[in-house]
């Protein structure tokens, strides 16, 4: 006892500097994430809504008055009656609109890295021009969308001067989607492009004479020494792409607003939830926001591990 | 452009192909394209930068439309366009009014978050003590919490310490929301400047915060820069925090004030696009001033994971 408390106080006098560096961080992040995220575990395990959460009426306070259920929250959640058109549906959507949007920006971020990453007359224009997207706050390009994507705006215009068919954007549900996704990818497309030609101007140009020296074709180059040397960039963008796009709240809110329920991902769909509705049901707002947490968690380690067996087989 | 990783050990020797019979008819230099390529390309990246920058140009001239039905015949705009809607929001609506709150929050979060995410940042990067992989854990974790779980009770905490409706509060918010990344960008940015510098300062006498006040600092003022400009951007283009936890309206902030013109006033598109006109101006601005200095930083956080 007497040895470790000698260690603590030899640990703490070391250590002190560091520790007093650290704390703001510490404390801020403890009172509005830490506990935040204890309070909204032990949310889940409660029938907490806006009616029963204790508040304030003038001075009269009203202390809470919602009970344990335990894991009720959850199962109602995954497997309770209606938990298709409540979970599964929106968790389906939620990965396809992952899946598509992080390819669709990737790919694209990738192909037009391709070509800035070569002498071109105009190289920094072209740059300058394609990541307005990114320059622009989100919000405001998610408003011009709305109106070139609204019944009789530009986009349908434009469609029907071409004899195309018009589907409604903001209201039918596949339409819904298919812009949805579109504009994700518009405004995802800047980054993944300025990360990845910063990858691809890091690749040694050493390595491209090597292998045209070896009669590489254009394809082989591409695929046994640009792709190899982008790995490290690239992993981490999907990552990035992966979290951010799961995590997307901004444009379907912008561009949906609530009324779209076949629209929403779980992010949005757990924000409606809580505040989009009457009564606010907090306690299964919080029990999606945990299940997505554990989502992205998983996903991040088995991918941390997929990379790691992949560098163990690639060379 | 700067890049955050190492791949010359990386890349794979390429493998070796059987030489070819050499045959071919022309050489080409090294990096010369053929006419048809080089006009290919030309074609492909004016297309991609005109569906980057049309959505953005149609909404500045949509601004031009007194009327709020002129998105729907944009064509009419050309003959009556006028500067009205700018006007119009910049005397009767609370336009400066956010703005001001806005920037006010933006600014406060810049200087709370980068410096106390400076601090952690230094200590991460020079000093090991027990703990430390911890935190650097849980500041990446952080990155990847969904608004949806913190929420609510973020609504409930700063109800009880009557931080709702308040700058303050949203000020902690979006610190707490920066401060993860900020700290690994700039623990990066110190991991550049040489330890000898520390260590030059403390045989002269300084104590550890006195190096890092007096020395580190200044020397890290561009990193500390491009901590500010993602924090400030990050805060001005937030929505949904902003929507939840401000509550009157002359404390919204631009995001949200945005929102009004269409719920509230019958959807004064014409208003709404000059607004978003107003808003998106400084922060393109500030977004040129930095852009590649954030995209080294964004990935150079999760790249050392």
């Amino acid at each position: 006892m007497a040895a470790l408390a000698q260690r603590l106080k030899l640990s703490y006098s070391k250590y002190w500097y560091a520790y007093v560096m650290v704390a703001p961080v510490v404390i801020v992040l403890g009172v509005l994430v830490a506990y935040p995220l204890g309070r909204g575990v032990y949310l889940t395990l409660t029938d907490a809504n806006s009616l029963n959460v204790g508040h304030t009426v003038g001075v009269n306070h009203i202390p809470d008055s919602f009970n344990f259920v335990g894991l009720r929250n959850y199962s109602d959640i995954l497997f309770g009656p209606g938990s298709y058109d409540r979970f599964w549906s929106h968790f389906v959507w939620t990965i396809e609109w992952t899946v598509l949007c992080v390819t669709l920006t990737v790919g694209t971020g990738l192909g037009l890295a391709l070509l800035l990453n070569q002498k071109l007359r105009g190289r920094t224009a072209y740059r300058m021009l394609l990541v307005v997207p990114w320059a622009v706050p989100t919000f405001v390009t998610v408003f011009s969308w709305r109106l070139m994507l609204a019944d009789g705006g530009l986009v349908n215009a434009a469609l029907g001067s071409l004899h195309l068919p018009q589907p409604s954007w903001l209201e039918d549900p596949l339409a819904q989607k298919t812009a949805a996704i579109l504009v994700n990818t518009w405004c995802g497309v800047p980054f993944m492009m300025l990360s990845l030609l910063g990858g691809l101007q890091s690749i040694p140009s050493e390595l491209y004479e090597a292998a045209e020296m070896d009669g590489a074709s254009a394809w082989q180059q591409f695929r046994h020494v640009t792709l190899p040397g982008l790995r490290s960039v690239s992993s981490t963008v999907v990552l990035l792409g992966v979290i951010w796009t799961f995590n997307q709240f901004a444009i379907i809110y912008l561009l949906f607003g609530m009324n779209a329920p076949d629209v929403q991902i779980l992010v949005t769909w757990a924000y409606q939830l809580g505040f989009g509705q009457q009564p606010r049901d907090y306690a299964q707002s919080a029990s999606y926001g945990i299940i997505l947490l554990s989502i992205l968690i998983v996903f991040t380690g088995f991918y941390q591990r997929w990379l790691k067996r992949n560098d163990q087989t690639a060379i | 452009m700067t890049s955050t990783t190492d791949l010359a050990t990386a890349a794979p020797a390429a493998r070796p192909e059987p030489a070819r019979t050499a045959g071919t008819t022309r050489v080409r230099r090294r990096g010369e394209r053929s006419r048809t390529a080089s006009v290919l390309t030309h074609g492909v990246l004016v297309l991609a930068a005109f569906v980057a920058v049309f959505p953005v140009l149609w909404l500045a001239y949509i601004a031009l439309g007194p009327d709020e039905t002129d998105y729907l015949k944009p064509g009419g705009i050309l003959h009556k366009a006028s500067f009205a809607n700018f006007s119009e929001v910049l005397n009767h609506t609370d336009f400066l009014t956010w703005f001001g709150n806005s920037l006010l929050v933006a600014g406060g979060t810049c200087v709370l978050g980068v410096m106390i995410a400076a601090s952690t940042g230094y200590a991460v990067s020079r000093m090991r003590f027990p703990g430390l992989r911890p935190l650097m854990w849980s500041l990446l974790v952080t990155q990847m919490f969904p608004i949806a779980v913190l929420i609510v009770p973020m609504y409930y905490i700063l109800a009880s310490l009557n931080l709702l409706d308040s700058y303050g509060g949203l000020i902690l918010v979006y610190a707490g929301t920066v401060v993860p990344y900020c700290a690994w960008l700039l623990k990066g940015y110190f991991d550049t400047i040489p330890v000898e510098i520390d260590e030059a300062g403390r045989v002269d006498g300084l104590s550890p915060f006195g190096t890092f006040w007096r020395l580190i600092l200044p020397l890290a003022r561009p990193g500390l820069a491009v901590a500010a400009f993602y924090t400030f951007l990050t805060c001005w283009a937030e929505v949904p925090f902003a929507s939840t936890f401000m509550l009157s309206s002359d404390k919204y902030t631009l995001a949200v004030g945005l929102t009004t013109f269409v719920s509230q006033h019958d959807s004064q598109w014409n208003l709404m696009a000059a607004t978003a006109v107003l808003i998106a101006i400084p922060a393109s601005a500030f977004f040129y001033l930095v852009q590649r200095h954030l995209v080294a930083g964004l990935t150079a956080g999760a790249a050392k994971s």
